[in-house]
C-alpha cells in the first residue's frame, strides 16, 4: 500500500510544487497520475523514492514513512537516467551491482531481461549509440532487474513515436498483469493514463493538488484501446484536466 | 573501406611532420646562419649526442616532469572531485580564487630556500604550478555534474562512495585528462626554467650549456630532445584518453 497524506512540497527557493496531495494505491494496483507540465509529478515520485523530503504531510509505504530508497521499489526517470559512460549492460546491471549481487547472477538476470526487451546484441553499446526507444528499454531493464514490488515511472514513454510507444504500453500492461506489482505511472497522455491505470489521479496546475480520481475498472486488456468505454474514460479525464489544457 | 579513417590520420600526421621539417630546412637554407642549422645537422648532432649522455640527461628531465605531474595529480584530483560537495567547495573555491591567478613561478626562491637546490625543489615547483591547472579543471567539472545523474544513483540506494565511483569520477575523467595534456606543455616550460641554473643535469642544462658554448648543433639536439619529451608524454596521455574515454568518441 502506497499512501500520500496531505503531501506538500515547497522547494527551498520558494517554488510550491505540491499542495495537500492525498491518495492511496493498494498492493498490486496500477495507478496513473496525469497533470499539466510543472505541476509536481516528478517531485511526487522523488518523494516516494526517498530522494526528496516533503515539506509537510507524509509519504507512506506499507504504513512506514519513506526516508530512504526502499529495496522493493524502483524508479524509472523522465530522461531515462542512464549514464553515458556505462555500456548498455553496465547500465542495466548497475542496480544489482549496488545491491551486492555477484557477477554471475547479474549476468543471468540482465541477459534474460535484455533479451526480453529486444536489446540482445547491444550489450556493449553506449547509450548515445541507441535510439530513444532503446534507451528507454535499457532504463526498464535496470529497474526490472531489481524485481521490484513497486514500480514508479516518470513519463517513461513521452519522447517515443506513436508506434514504439504503443508497443511499450502493451509491454507494461502485460508486465503488470504477469507480476502484479504496484505501479505508479506519471504521464502527459490521457490515453496512456487510461490504458494503464486502474485509477487515474488528475492533478491541478502548480502547486499540484488532486482534482479528481477517476476509477477505471475495465482496464487490463490489450484491446481496451478500441472499446467505447475507453473513449468515455478518456473524455472524463479530459474534462477534469482544467478544460483539457495540457 | 575498413580502417581508412585510421590510415588517413596516420598519413596526415606524417605529412604535417614532413612539412614542419621542410619549412625548417627552407628557413635554415635561406637564413644561412650558424644559429639555425638544418634539420639534418640537428639530427646528426642528436644521434651523436645519444652516445654522450643525452639519454641520461633526458631521463632525469623525464623523471622530474613525471614526478611533478604525478604529485600534482594525486593531490588535485581528489580535492577537485570532493569539491562536488558544497561543504568542501566552501573552502576550495576561495583557495583557488586567491591562489590560482598569482604566478607561482615567482615562488621559486622560497621553494629553493625551503627545499634546497636539488631535484625536490624542481619537482615541487612543477607540481605546484600543474596542481592548480588540474585542480581548477577538476573542480569545475565535478561542480557541474548534473543532479540528473545523482538522483538515479540515490534511487538505486547508492552510498556516497558509490556515487563517486560510478558517477562523479567517470563524468570528470575527460576534463581531467584534458587538464593533464595542457599541463604537459606548462610543466616542460617550467622544467626548462628550473633546469637552466644551479644544476648540471637535465635537458634545460644542456640547452643553456650548448648556448653558452655557442655550439648550435648541440643546442638543437637538446631542443629537439625536449620537444620529443613533451611529444611522448602527450602521446601517452592521448592513448590513455582513447582507452578510458571510449564513450566520448563512439
Ligand atoms: N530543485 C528544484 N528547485 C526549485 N524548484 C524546482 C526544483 N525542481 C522542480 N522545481 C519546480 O517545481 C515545480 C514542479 O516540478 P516537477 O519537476 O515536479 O514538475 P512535473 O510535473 O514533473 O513537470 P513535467 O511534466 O514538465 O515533467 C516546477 O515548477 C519546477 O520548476
Ligand atoms: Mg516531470
Amino acid at each position: 500500500m502506497i499512501e500520500a497524506k496531505s503531501l506538500t512540497k515547497t522547494y527551498p527557493d520558494g517554488t510550491g510544487a505540491l499542495h495537500d496531495v492525498t491518495f492511496d494505491i493498494r498492493d498490486g494496483e496500477s495507478c496513473s497520475v496525469i497533470g499539466p507540465s510543472g505541476c509536481g509529478k516528478t517531485t511526487l515520485l522523488l518523494i516516494f523514492s526517498g530522494i526528496l523530503k516533503p515539506t509537510e504531510g507524509k509519504a507512506l509505504i506499507e504504513g512506514e514513512d519513506v526516508t530512504a530508497s526502499l529495496k522493493e521499489l524502483a524508479l524509472i526517470f523522465q530522461d531515462y537516467g542512464l549514464f553515458p559512460w556505462k555500456t548498455v549492460y553496465e547500465n542495466a546491471s548497475l542496480g544489482l551491482e549496488l545491491r551486492g549481487f555477484g557477477k554471475r547472477e547479474r549476468k543471468r538476470i540482465v541477459s534474460a531481461l535484455l533479451k526480453d526487451l529486444d536489446l540482445q546484441g547491444f550489450e556493449k553499446y553506449y547509450p548515445k549509440q541507441l535510439s530513444g526507444g532503446m534507451q528507454q528499454r535499457v532504463a526498464f531493464a535496470r529497474a526490472l532487474a531489481l524485481n521490484p514490488r513497486i514500480l514508479l515511472m516518470d513519463e517513461p514513454l513521452s519522447s517515443l513515436d506513436a508506434l514504439t510507444r504503443e508497443n511499450l504500453q502493451n509491454f507494461l500492461l502485460q508486465l503488470w498483469k504477469q507480476k502484479r506489482m504496484t505501479m505508479l505511472l506519471v504521464t502527459h497522455s490521457i490515453e496512456e493514463a487510461v490504458f494503464l491505470g486502474r485509477k487515474v489521479i488528475v492533478l491541478s496546475p502548480r502547486p499540484g493538488t488532486v482534482i479528481k480520481t477517476v476509477d477505471n475498472p475495465q482496464m487490463g486488456d490489450l484491446d481496451y484501446r478500441i472499446k467505447e468505454v475507453f473513449f468515455e474514460k478518456c473524455r472524463e479525464v479530459r474534462q477534469n484536466l482544467d478544460g483539457g489544457a495540457i | 573501406m575498413p580502417g581508412s579513417k585510421a590510415e588517413l590520420r596516420w598519413w596526415s600526421y606524417l605529412i604535417t611532420a614532413v612539412a614542419i621539417f621542410g619549412l625548417w630546412h627552407l628557413v635554415a637554407v635561406i637564413l644561412d646562419s650558424i644559429a639555425l642549422p638544418t634539420p639534418l645537422t640537428a639530427l646528426s648532432a642528436f644521434i651523436s649526442g645519444l652516445k654522450e649522455g643525452l639519454i641520461s640527461h633526458s631521463l632525469i628531465s623525464t623523471l622530474r616532469i613525471v614526478y611533478g605531474i604525478a604529485l600534482a595529480f594525486s593531490l588535485a584530483v581528489p580535492i577537485g572531485l570532493v569539491s562536488h560537495e558544497t561543504r568542501v567547495d566552501k573552502f576550495v573555491a576561495p583557495f583557488i580564487y586567491l591562489l590560482y591567478p598569482i604566478p607561482h613561478i615567482v615562488l621559486l626562491p622560497v621553494i629553493i630556500l625551503l627545499f634546497g637546490i636539488g631535484d625536490l625543489s624542481k619537482i615541487i615547483i612543477i607540481a605546484m604550478i600543474v596542481f592548480f591547472q588540474i585542480l581548477v579543471t577538476t573542480r569545475d567539472a565535478s561542480r557541474n555534474v548534473s543532479g540528473n545523474y545523482i538522483y538515479p544513483m540515490l534511487s538505486l540506494g547508492a552510498s556516497r562512495k558509490e556515487i563517486y565511483k560510478h558517477v562523479i569520477l567517470p563524468a570528470c575523467v575527460p576534463k581531467i585528462l584534458t587538464a593533464m595534456r595542457i599541463s604537459v606543455g606548462t610543466s616542460i616550460a617550467v622544467l626548462f626554467f628550473v633546469e637552466s641554473f644551479a644544476t648540471t643535469r637535465g635537458l634545460g642544462y644542456l640547452i643553456m650549456d650548448a648556448w653558452s658554448r655557442a655550439n648550435y648543433p648541440d643546442l638543437y639536439a637538446a631542443i629537439v630532445t625536449m620537444a620529443l619529451l613533451g611529444f611522448s608524454i602527450y602521446v601517452v596521455l592521448d592513448q590513455v584518453e582513447k582507452r578510458v574515454c571510449r564513450w566520448v568518441y563512439v
